[in-house]
């Protein structure tokens, strides 16, 4: 059994097919890479997989379950996490508390709890905090963790976005273009930080990149889409030299 | 890295004692005050007042600051909160202790206006966006119309209720009229004291920031901060906003009775659209999420009103300009920064002069 089982994902807007037919299969510690021109459907895939639309056909199987249409709450327990396009983290909320919003539902503990301050509370929230400091650690945000989010350099919130979905716990984690607006120094330490993430963590990761040196050299398998449909799938070399995706790419016939 | 840790803890802390400090040394001034016999009556009549407007701050700060919702009828869970306290205490005072029918008023309040918090919630919060605000708007407005046409009676038949006039409740003669109309309810036994105003005041206090520093204020900020991205952790974000809005709920309604219970009469009308702005105001002018900020804005600006009353006509220009530096001061971007090099400077002083002991 495959840890991702998708097949014939499709999804329209009105008389608008944004996704049609799109299977893929991935297994577990898997770096998958999904590529294609502005508006092939990328980030609308993600949004299906995610549980934020509900897709018009097709079936989705984490780990041999059904998640199809499933509300996004559910999606991440069941042990999908992800990055945005634009980032979205809790801006007024430490770097600490970034992280420990991620971990919600892995450690937990009543509201009650919250408000009497039961010895529970301390126990639980020392527990998250340490499990978030060692997250934290990993992307080298530790020294970091009582800044606001939002002072954070630019790609150090590419950074946090990652360890929050992290904290999660997840099966798969989805990265939705973590490389854009990095420069080529930045690149080059994130496919460090990306792969290290997939053996230390031992999770599938796929990942939406425009970056080709970025996709190139990280990801094992390759799915090229334009137009909502596959054009090509494999691997690095042979996507790359596939006419249909230099046409894709360069326009001409 | 030891030191940025506890930087983080001593940060926590400072909201906790910051708050509890500032009622804790105006109920000591006013201790004083009153042991001095300085106190004027028509000082010592806004201190009940200004405790409930402090909690009613407080609490709207939660969903306005917190969760980062509008609530525009705040005044209607108060509303709510103050009859059915009201009530409760006129009619259990009769056989049991003042302090346990207190307790049974203040409880009774609560819970009704959480009831009223889920009703409104409950259908609102599942969407995104002003909806709430709007509803929340009506919400009071509705409330306050009702409560305004309610004649309530009680005779040995039962309970009698009527939106007419008070003959259509069809009254035993030994009946006795509970809410009166438009006239309310009257001859209430004042019960409230300062004292109480505190003690209440520090319970909604310990609540509310306990809850803001849990995993559930966390998840709640979360919401507040980007829907989306919390959505994608896996928080349940209908569960977290009625949360927080009917907590907001409980504590209007518990401010409420500790209010009606300082008057002798009742009226609906008191909690109109005006008392939600104004609570609003308090919120917005102390600080969005700040809680000490929500105390003080609503007692200098519950007092300042009765102060200034020797400036008889010019007592709304000069309430005005206070409400201009008040935001200048909290909002001001110049002014923050002034702020924070003066507590950094406080924490050096303080910090060197522990080293020379």
């Amino acid at each position: 059994m495959s840890l991702l089982e998708i097949s014939g994902l499709s999804i329209s807007f009105g008389g608008l097919n944004a996704v049609s037919n799109f299977s893929l299969t991935m297994e577990k510690g898997h770096l998958y890479g999904l590529i294609g021109p502005n508006g092939a459907g990328k980030t609308t895939i993600f949004n299906m997989l995610t549980g934020v639309y509900k897709p018009t056909g097709g079936k989705i199987l984490l780990d041999g379950e059904n998640i199809t249409g499933k509300n996004p709450e559910f999606i991440s327990k069941a042990g999908i996490a992800r990055t945005f396009q634009n980032i979205r983290l809790f801006d007024a909320l430490s770097v600490l508390d970034n992280v420990k919003a991620g971990l919600h539902n892995r450690i937990s503990y009543g509201m009650m709890t919250g408000i009497f301050r039961t010895p529970v509370y301390s126990r639980k929230e020392n527990e998250m905090t340490e499990k978030a400091f060692e997250i934290l650690k990993i992307f080298e945000l530790d020294e970091k963790a009582d800044l606001k989010a939002s002072q954070l350099p630019y790609g150090q919130q590419r950074k946090l976005e990652i360890a929050r979905a992290l904290a999660t716990d997840p099966k798969l984690l989805l990265l939705d273009e973590p490389a854009a607006g990095m420069n080529p120094n930045e690149t080059a330490e994130l496919m460090q930080t990306v792969r290290s993430v997939r053996d230390q963590f031992g999770i599938a990761i796929l990942l939406i990149e425009h970056d080709m040196k970025f996709v190139m050299g990280i990801c094992e398998n390759i799915t090229v889409l334009d137009y909502g449909k596959i054009i090509a799938c494999g691997d690095p070399a042979s996507v790359r030299s596939n006419p249909k995706v230099i046409s894709a790419y360069l326009g001409g016939n | 890295m030891g030191t940025k840790r506890l930087g983080k803890y001593s940060k926590k802390y400072s909201e906790y004692i910051s708050a509890f400090g500032v009622v804790i040394i105006f109920y000591i001034i006013v201790q004083i005050m009153a042991a001095a016999h300085v106190l004027t009556s028509s000082f010592a009549g806004q201190l009940i007042p200004v405790c409930a407007y402090a909690i009613m701050a407080v609490s709207l700060n939660l969903t306005v600051g917190i969760l980062g919702e509008l609530s525009l009828g705040h005044a209607g869970f108060m509303s709510v909160g103050a009859f059915s306290g009201v009530l409760v205490y006129t009619n259990f005072s009769a056989f049991m202790p003042a302090w346990a029918a207190m307790l049974c008023a203040i409880v009774t309040g609560a819970v009704t206006a959480g009831v009223f918090g889920i009703l409104v919630g409950v259908p609102v919060l599942r969407l995104s966006g002003d909806y709430l605000a709007i509803v929340t708007l009506a919400f009071g407005e509705i409330i306050k119309n009702l409560l305004n046409a309610m004649y309530l009676g009680v005779d040995s038949a039962g309970v009698h209720i009527s939106f007419k006039d008070a003959a259509s409740m069809k009254l035993a003669p030994n009946g006795k009229t509970l809410i009166n109309g438009a006239l309310g309810i009257t001859g209430i036994h004042k019960a409230s004291t300062f004292t109480l105003g505190i003690v209440l005041l520090l319970i909604t206090l310990i609540v509310i920031l306990n809850l803001i520093h849990s995993r559930s204020g966390r998840a709640i900020m979360a919401i507040r901060d980007n829907e989306i991205a919390a959505q994608s952790i896996g928080i349940d974000l209908t569960k977290y906003k009625l949360m927080a809005f009917v907590t907001s709920a409980v504590f209007a309604g518990v401010a409420g009775v500790l209010y009606a219970l300082n008057y002798s009469t009742l009226v609906a009308t008191k909690f109109n659209y005006n008392t939600s702005i104004q609570v609003l105001v308090f919120v917005v002018l102390g600080g969005m999420g700040n809680i000490t900020g929500s105390v003080i804005a609503a007692a200098v600006l519950t007092v300042l009103p009765e102060i200034l009353r020797v400036m008889k006509d010019y007592r709304m220009l000069i309430y005005s300009i206070v409400l201009i530096i008040m935001m200048i001061f909290n909002q001001g971007p110049q002014m923050i920064a002034w702020r924070k090099r003066f507590i950094s400077k406080i924490r050096e002083n303080h910090s060197t002069g522990k080293e020379e002991h």
